[in-house]
Order: structure tokens, then C-alpha cells, then sequence
């Protein structure tokens, strides 16, 4: 049978073609198209930066896999490899490769990449026209372990090129014990990198560390018979060593595309859509693409092609267009730090030069601004700046006034300083004990947005405080590669809107339960992680018309309690105000007495909590007790706590004890996007905390109650900010109805309201709440009047389980 | 010995609620049960991390979330999303007259086999 899909075949299994070819399938393109690769060797795609730290031993060549051959198989995209394709034929449109197969194709992808430039230099073959034994270049991972193989029997290497490559191998070879000698051409190292003066300040740190350097030697020949014994030079000189890694650069592999008669100069020359300027069923990503001139050899810009490439061909945004990359390069040679951006030099009189230089410490920092933008920059020894640095050259924003500040920190160490200061064996999530290093390994290993680093490592995925701090070591580990996750921008990742989005489809279609919105909004898609904001969503849209599923509850809102380590529950039962009687202790100690209740203890809400009590034993404690549920365990209002106030405190000048109860008692159990916790103080002396709770009221003298929102002292800490100032403890109830409605309203699911303050804005918040902006303060005090009038205490639940078996963990059985 | 009646009825689905599990017990081994809308399924009761309870979790689809510190788990081959041990499972049904059948050679036949 004919497929019906076009026939992609991408000649190229490095990390250009394997990362367009990633992209295209994450642009449907798997259903367009069939795709076929050709790969030269017989791997899956690996990330080809990282070879040295395979020579140097620091990674295995197992962990630098980007695409294993498994992957190929699941995403049905045919590998053929090792196979070198030979010949394209652009008018049959089929290729032929050394493995005899003729491919036919309606797209084809080049990424052949490039190879090894080999200088020109006598006594490279041996007698019999073999390669000479200790000759090497370092490309693949193949190389890698012929020159870790060999390295073992050598004494002294030398290493043609003093390029980024050749230092990153000439750090390798340390060590395996060999003296290292690196030859260069040019007058300094890295000299497309460096001004003269960061090399020569590179080559004294390198020389520190036991490499010989050898600036403007031209190699003119590799001496020895089988083997090598030394290098001459073309000013005479020789040096004695048994081993020569050639690393002096790249050259495109561009003859297919030339036999077939495609526009070639430097490399494959490309439109704006990565094709190639000749034939529009041809598009050229990588190394081989020569685009606007450029010829990239860094992996950024092949990034940014493969990206334009796949919208392309796959239809997905026909307008979008490659414009070119801007460079910026970052990277550890031999364990210093530098990173290069933009031209080296000066070259106008408008040009600005800001140089700090301290050589002793090996610390260099230059930058080239030109009419307030930067233009260049290069930074030896010392990054700290280089994020920011990095993002202005990209972006050409305007640079400060104040240049000092662009080269140190003045002041707080910056976030890259801090990520780069930080081992990686500290630990970042404190909950799941997931250290830095295991972080920058999963994101080295391709997962490249928080989500996907926090579901691998689990990090962030306790109490969330680290969250802020994953997502730095995130984006500073992918160095910018960060994809942002759509989810993160709706309200339930299972559904794929915004709130706003959600509330107008729910009404509009009037879907009032969980299942129901699975069934039209998400292809029927059942997602746990979604239930239970859908929930408490529905329930704020519906109120009592609101279908209550309860399989959409997690565990402790379909069993009133707070499930604890040993499957247990805890109890609390609700003390308004925290102010108790003689009797009410009596009882609870009866209970806590009758069922044993191996722990009791007071709550950090002025409660009292029954730890330990099986799901069984829950509905006979609660009639035991014969009081209300304190919600200790729901994403709803918790707990009013309250200081002595004015009955008995000599300092209290207002009465927070009986608001702290009439607050209580009007919102008890009123659900919401996140917990809610009060308190009131009855003078600014805040015994009881309240300017860091979610809603907090501090009598002032003359009568008044300033109202505190957005305080948090869990995780995350945050002094609340000022409401506004009211005169009566109905004032108080009213304002804070009204805020806590508009923020069931606008805030995101689990959005604390320290955080949702933050987000909407404290002078927004104020004028919807207490100025009445948006017409809508008496919708807000209806809405919230009903939730407080339809409340009803969940423990009743005890006499009439609202589910079969809602209080049982195991059932009985008959064997049939 | 492993005993010839390796067929259990767990009596009515309706005592699990849509979209819940409940747990069994059978001998010494206690079973979950999940009455998915998608169908029953039948897995051991306790997680493999710090052994929460796998009947009290959320489900969607076929993947239970363990509520103890959100481990997920596929229903239909116990293969976990993430984390390393996968969760044993036992074949289920229901008959046509709503009843849970469970078939369970018990702990002794996992290992001799």
C-alpha cells in the first residue's frame, strides 16, 4: 500500500539533523511525512560538544547520547546506519547510498555537517599510503577512543590548533599523563575569540597548568616512518613527540550538494527558509549551510535554523525566516571560564573600549560598545556579568550608563555567579534532595524546560519553595536552550487554555463537572493532574449546581482530613478564634482517650490536632466530638488566629479576638485556588502574626483596622501589604469577603495570595476591591455571601457518606 | 502448592465509586482496585516509594498519582512515569452482571514462576 504521506529524507544523523528532525515531529510533521536518515556512523545521534569530557574521562560515552537508536524506532523515522549517501539525483529525486539502496524522496534534508581540516603538511600517510599511526583528528566519538586508546602508550602529544577544539583536547590528554604541546598559527590562542591581549593572558594560564604553547608555528611536516616521531616546522625547528592531534578547523561537507549542481561557496548557499537558493525541495541545516554569507560551526544558530526549517516545511508558519545568528559563545578550557561574543576589536572612532586586566589572577574582561549597544565582549576568568552581557548583545538593548557595573557585581553576587560559585553537589530541592549536579545532567541529557526537569528529577515537586531556584539552575545549565512548556500558561495542564479562556467555555457550554470537561474540552482525556483544579474551579463558577464528582477530590477532601506518613488521618476540629472552654477540652481529651490518639497537639493555628486516626475511626471521632470541621487538610479557608486583643492585653487598642471569631465563623470552609490563612492583632505589636498572613487585621489606635493581603510565612516568605484602613469590624469582614472573592475569581489554581498579589498588583487589587474600579465590589459581595450561605459542614458526611465505602480502606472478600 | 482456586469475586463494582480504587485484601496480601471510566484494574495496594496508599490516589486515564508524594503509575502494565520500580498487577474483569473478578495465583506463584 501507498503511503500518502511525502517521503523527508534527511542525509545527516548529527545533532543539525536530528535536532531539525526532532523539530519537524514536534510540529506534526510525523504525520506528513515518512522520514528516512542516513547516518555515517553507526550511532544514534550524540551531542558532539561534549566529546571532550568523554576524553577527559568526566562523562561516559553512554551519557552523551541525544538521541539513542530507541528513539528512532518510536518515532518511526527510518535510520539507515552506518550508510554514507553517495549521489543525489535531483531530477529522479532519489539518492543512492554505499549500502547499494536507491532512496527516493519528495523533501531532502543536507546536514552532512562538516569534517576536520587537515593543514597541508608532508608525511601525513605512512610507507604504504596508510594513515601514520599516532595521527589523529577529533571529530567523532570514535576518535575519541582511538586517541584515549593510543594516548595510553604516549609521553608527549602535540596538538595542531590552538582553537577552542584543540585546547578542549589538548585538556583531555592531560589526563592520560602525556606532556601536551599545542601548535598554533596564529600570534595568540583562540584568536577568533581573543584579542591578543586575553591570549596572551589564556597561554599563561594554560602554561601554569603544563601545556607547552607554540604561537605562529606552521606545521610543514609530520616525521616518521610507520609511526610518528616529531613534527617539523616550517622555520626549521622540530619537535620531538609520538602522537599529533590535528584540530585546526572545520570545512563544510559540501560535495554532494556540488555534484548535483547546487549554488556551493564556502558552504551550501540557503534562502531565508534554510533551502537551498537552487531548489526548493532541498533545505540545508548546520555546518554545511551557508546563509547571508555565515557559515555557523556552533550549535546555537544550528538550533535556530532547524527551528525556522521545520515551521517551514512542515506548513506550521510558512512566513517564518532564518535572519542569521548572533554569537555569543561561553565555555571551560581546561577549567577556565570564558566566553566570547561579537567582534574582538575596535574598529570606528565611535567605538568604545571598557578593559579590566589583571593577569596575575588570569581575569580579562573587555567590552566594545558602539552608540550605547554592545558589539562585542569577551570575559576570561571571571563570568560573572557574562548572562546579562550575553542577552544585551543578543537583543542589542541599550547597555547602562554606569559601564563598572557591566563588568562586576557591585553589591549582591548575581544569579550566574551564585549557579557558577554553587558545587554541584548542593542541594537545591531540600524536600526530594535533588543537588545541582543532578539537575545539570538532566538538562545536558536534553530535557530543557522546568517541567520536564522537574518531573525527571522530582526536584521542586515538594513543598515548591525551591521552584524560583530549579528554574535558574535550569536555564543556566541549558545556557539559554530553555523551551518553555505551553502547559505552564494554562490553568490545569490537562486543558489547553488560560483561565479566562476556561470560564468562558465552561459557562458558554455550561459544563458543571469534572469529567465533563475532560470530555469536551480535552479529547476525553482523563488527567489527574488536572482534577483537582477543575474542581475547585467549577465549584467557584457553579456553587450548588456545581456536579460534585468526588473521584475529581484528592484524598483528603473526599475523607475531611490530612492524610499522614502511616496512612492515618489527622483531626482538627475547628476552635473559632482559638478561644476554647474548659468543656470543649474535657471532650476532646475523652476522645483523644477513647481512640487511643497517639499524638495531640497544638497547631500553629491555634487549634488542636488528633494525629493518627485511621479512615475508619474518622466518621465515630467526629461524632465524638460533636464539633465542626476545622479544615486542617482542604485548598480552602483554614483558620482565623487571634491574639488576647483588648479583653485582658494591657496593650490592646482593638477587639481581635471576637473579629478573629466572626471571621471564622462567616468564611469557615470556603473553598479556594489555595489555602487561606488569618489572623487578627489587636495593636501593631502582631503577636499574632497577622501581617504575614493571606489576610491579616491589625487595630491601629483610633478605632481603625489596617487590612494586610498577601503575607506568607510558609515556604515563602512575604510581609503582607496594606489593603487599606477600615473603622468597624463589619468593615473588615466586608473588605476581606470581597478580596477573598475576587481572588477565588483571578487567581491560578494553588496561587498563593502572596504570589497572585504580586502578579496582579497591589494598586490593581485596591482599586477593584476597595475603589470599586470595575463596578463589580456588590457582584463580589453577593458571590461571596452565597458561598458563605451555602456552607455546610463536611463532617455531617459521618451520617451519610456521599460515596460507597467512603470511609473504608479494605474490603472483605468471598472467594468464588 | 499453589492452590487450584486462583479466581476471586469481589462482589459489586458499585462499591467503588467512578474514578476510585479501594483496596482487598486476600490472605495476607492486600490488592487495589480501580474502577476507572476507562475499566478495572487491579494492582498491589501500597506504593513502591514510601508505601502510600495507591486506592486513595488520583487517576487519570489509566495512571494513578500515589498520594503520598505524587509517584505515577500506569493502571494497565504498573510501568511508573518516572522512578524506578514498576508495580505488580493482576488480571481483572468485570462479569456481566457488574461483578469484579480477580485472578490471583497468590504471593507464592509470583515467585515460582
Amino acid at each position: 500500500m501507498m503511503s500518502d504521506k511525502q517521503k523527508l529524507v534527511v542525509i545527516g544523523n548529527g545533532m543539525a539533523g536530528a535536532r531539525t528532525v526532532e523539530e519537524i515531529l514536534a510540529r506534526g510533521g510525523g504525520q506528513q511525512f515518512d522520514i528516512t536518515m542516513f547516518g555515517d556512523e553507526p550511532y544514534g545521534n550524540y551531542n558532539r560538544i561534549l566529546l571532550s569530557n568523554v576524553l577527559n574521562g568526566t562523562q561516559d560515552p553512554a551519557d552523551i547520547f541525544l538521541n539513542p537508536l530507541e528513539w528512532y524506532t518510536e518515532n518511526t523515522v527510518t535510520l539507515h546506519a552506518p550508510a554514507r549517501v553517495t549521489q543525489i539525483d535531483r531530477a529522479r529525486k532519489e539518492i543512492c547510498s554505499d549500502d547499494g539502496q536507491v532512496t527516493s524522496y519528495d523533501k531532502l534534508l543536507i546536514a552532512t555537517g562538516s569534517r576536520p581540516f587537515v593543514p597541508p603538511m608532508e608525511g601525513l600517510k605512512g610507507p604504504q599510503g596508510e594513515d601514520k599511526h599516532g595521527v589523529f583528528v577529533f571529530r567523532t566519538i570514535d576518535d575519541c577512543h582511538k586517541i584515549a586508546g593510543y594516548a595510553n602508550k604516549c609521553r608527549k602529544a602535540a596538538v595542531i590548533g590552538g582553537g577552542l577544539l584543540g585546547l578542549e583536547a589538548a585538556r583531555g590528554l592531560l589526563n592520560y599523563g602525556v606532556e601536551v604541546h599545542v601548535i598554533h598559527l596564529a600570534p595568540w590562542l583562540m584568536n577568533n575569540q581573543l584579542d591578543a591581549q586575553g591570549g596572551k593572558i589564556l597561554t599563561s594560564i594554560m602554561e601554569k597548568m603544563g601545556v607547552h604553547v607554540h604561537l605562529e608555528k606552521a606545521t610543514a611536516a609530520v616525521l616518521g616512518e610507520d609511526s610518528v616521531t616529531g613534527l617539523q616546522f616550517k622555520d626549521g625547528t622540530i619537535l620531538d613527540c609520538d602522537m599529533v592531534i590535528i584540530s585546526a578547523g572545520i570545512t563544510p561537507n559540501n560535495e554532494l550538494a556540488r555534484d548535483c549542481g547546487l549554488t556551493v561557496e564556502r558552504a551550501i548557499v540557503t534562502d531565508n527558509q534554510m533551502r537551498s537558493v537552487d531548489d526548493p525541495d532541498i533545505y540545508v541545516v548546520g555546518e554545511c549551510a551557508q546563509h547571508r554569507g555565515r557559515v555557523y560551526g556552533l550549535v546555537a544558530p544550528l538550533w535556530e535554523q532547524g527551528q525556522v526549517l521545520a515551521d517551514h516545511i512542515t506548513g506550521s508558519n510558512e512566513n517564518a525566516a532564518y535572519h542569521g545568528s548572533k554569537i555569543a559563545t561561553k565555555l571551560k578550557v581546561m577549567g577556565v571560564e570564558l566566553a566570547s561574543m561579537g567582534v574582538t576589536e575596535a574598529s570606528d572612532d565611535r567605538d568604545e573600549v571598557v578593559i579590566f586586566s589583571e593577569p596575575k589572577r588570569g581575569t580579562y574582561k573587555k567590552l566594545i560598545i558602539r552608540d550605547g549597544i554592545l558589539i562585542g565582549a569577551m570575559m576570561l576568568g571571571d563570568l560573572n556579568k557574562v548572562a546579562y552581557l550575553m542577552q544585551a548583545f543578543d537583543r542589542g538593548t541599550p547597555l547602562p550608563e554606569e559601564r563598572l557595573s557591566l563588568l562586576f557585581d557591585i553589591g549582591a553576587p548575581s544569579v550566574e555567579a551564585t549557579m557558577l560559585e554553587m558545587p554541584d553537589t548542593a542541594q537545591i530541592c531540600n524536600c526530594n534532595g535533588v543537588s545541582k549536579g543532578q539537575i545539570r545532567k538532566c538538562v545536558e541529557g536534553g530535557k530543557r524546560s522546568l517541567k520536564m526537569v522537574m518531573e525527571a528529577t522530582r526536584a521542586g515537586m515538594g513543598c515548591g519553595s525551591c521552584k524560583k531556584l530549579v528554574s535558574e539552575v535550569v536555564e543556566w545549565a541549558a545556557e539559554g536552550q530553555i523551551e518553555e512548556d505551553p502547559s505552564i500558561h494554562f490553568y490545569v495542564p490537562g486543558v489547553a487554555l488560560v483561565k479566562s479562556e476556561l470560564v468562558e467555555v465552561i459557562m458558554a457550554r455550561g459544563l458543571k463537572s469534572v469529567s465533563s470537561v475532560f470530555d469536551t474540552l480535552a479529547h476525553g482525556v482523563e488527567d489527574a493532574g488536572s482534577k483537582m483544579g477543575l474542581a475547585s474551579l467549577l465549584k467557584s463558577l457553579w456553587g450548588a449546581e456545581y456536579e460534585d464528582e468526588r473521584d475529581a477530590r484528592y484524598i483528603n477532601d473526599r475523607v475531611h482530613a490530612n492524610i499522614q506518613k502511616d496512612k492515618t488521618f489527622s483531626v482538627i476540629p475547628r476552635i473559632f478564634g482559638g478561644v476554647t472552654t474548659a468543656d470543649e477540652l474535657i471532650k476532646i481529651g475523652q476522645v483523644a482517650k477513647k481512640y487511643n490518639v497517639p499524638m495531640v497537639k497544638f497547631t500553629g493555628g491555634q487549634r488542636i490536632d488528633l494525629l493518627g486516626i485511621t479512615k475508619e475511626n474518622l466518621p465515630k471521632v467526629w461524632k465524638d466530638l460533636g464539633m465542626p470541621s476545622g479544615h486542617g487538610y482542604a485548598k480552602s479557608f483554614r483558620t482565623c488566629k487571634t491574639c488576647v486583643g483588648t479583653d485582658f492585653c494591657r496593650y490592646g487598642v482593638g477587639d481581635s479576638t471576637g473579629l478573629g471569631i466572626k471571621i471564622e465563623k462567616r468564611f469557615q470552609g470556603i473553598e479556594s485556588p489555595g489555602k487561606l490563612k488569618l489572623a487578627t492583632a489587636g495593636c501593631p505589636r502582631n503577636c499574632s502574626e497577622a501581617m504575614v498572613k493571606d489576610l491579616g487585621a491589625v487595630a491601629v489606635e483610633g478605632g481603625n483596622w489596617e487590612i494586610y493581603v498577601g503575607g506568607a510565612a510558609g515556604a515563602h516568605i512575604r510581609k503582607g501589604d496594606i489593603l487599606c484602613i477600615v473603622d468597624s469590624h463589619e468593615a473588615v469582614l466586608q473588605i476581606m469577603g470581597r478580596f477573598m472573592q475576587y481572588y477565588i475569581e483571578t487567581a491560578k489554581y494553588l496561587e498563593r495570595t502572596s504570589s497572585f498579589v504580586e502578579r496582579i498588583g497591589m494598586d490593581k487589587i485596591r482599586a477593584v476591591v476597595v475603589e470599586d474600579s470595575e463596578g463589580i465590589a456588590a457582584r463580589l459581595d453577593a458571590a461571596i455571601q452565597a458561598s458563605v450561605d451555602a456552607y455546610v459542614d463536611p463532617w455531617l458526611e459521618a451520617d451519610t457518606p456521599a460515596t460507597a465505602n467512603q470511609f473504608v480502606s479494605t474490603l472483605p472478600v468471598m472467594q468464588a | 502448592m499453589i492452590s487450584e482456586k486462583t479466581k476471586y469475586a469481589l462482589g459489586s463494582v458499585t462499591q467503588i465509586p467512578l474514578g476510585e480504587g479501594r483496596n482487598f485484601r486476600i490472605g495476607d496480601t492486600e490488592i487495589a482496585i480501580f474502577h476507572t471510566r476507562q475499566g478495572i484494574y487491579a494492582t498491589q495496594a501500597e506504593c513502591p516509594h514510601r508505601r502510600g496508599p495507591l486506592a486513595d490516589g488520583l487517576v487519570g486515564g489509566t495512571q494513578v498519582t500515589c498520594p503520598f508524594h505524587a509517584w505515577k503509575f500506569d493502571l494497565k502494565t504498573g510501568e511508573p512515569q518516572m522512578g524506578s520500580c514498576a508495580l505488580q498487577t493482576y488480571p481483572v474483569h468485570l462479569t456481566e452482571s457488574g461483578d469484579i473478578e480477580l485472578t490471583f495465583l497468590g504471593e507464592a506463584a509470583r515467585f515460582a514462576s
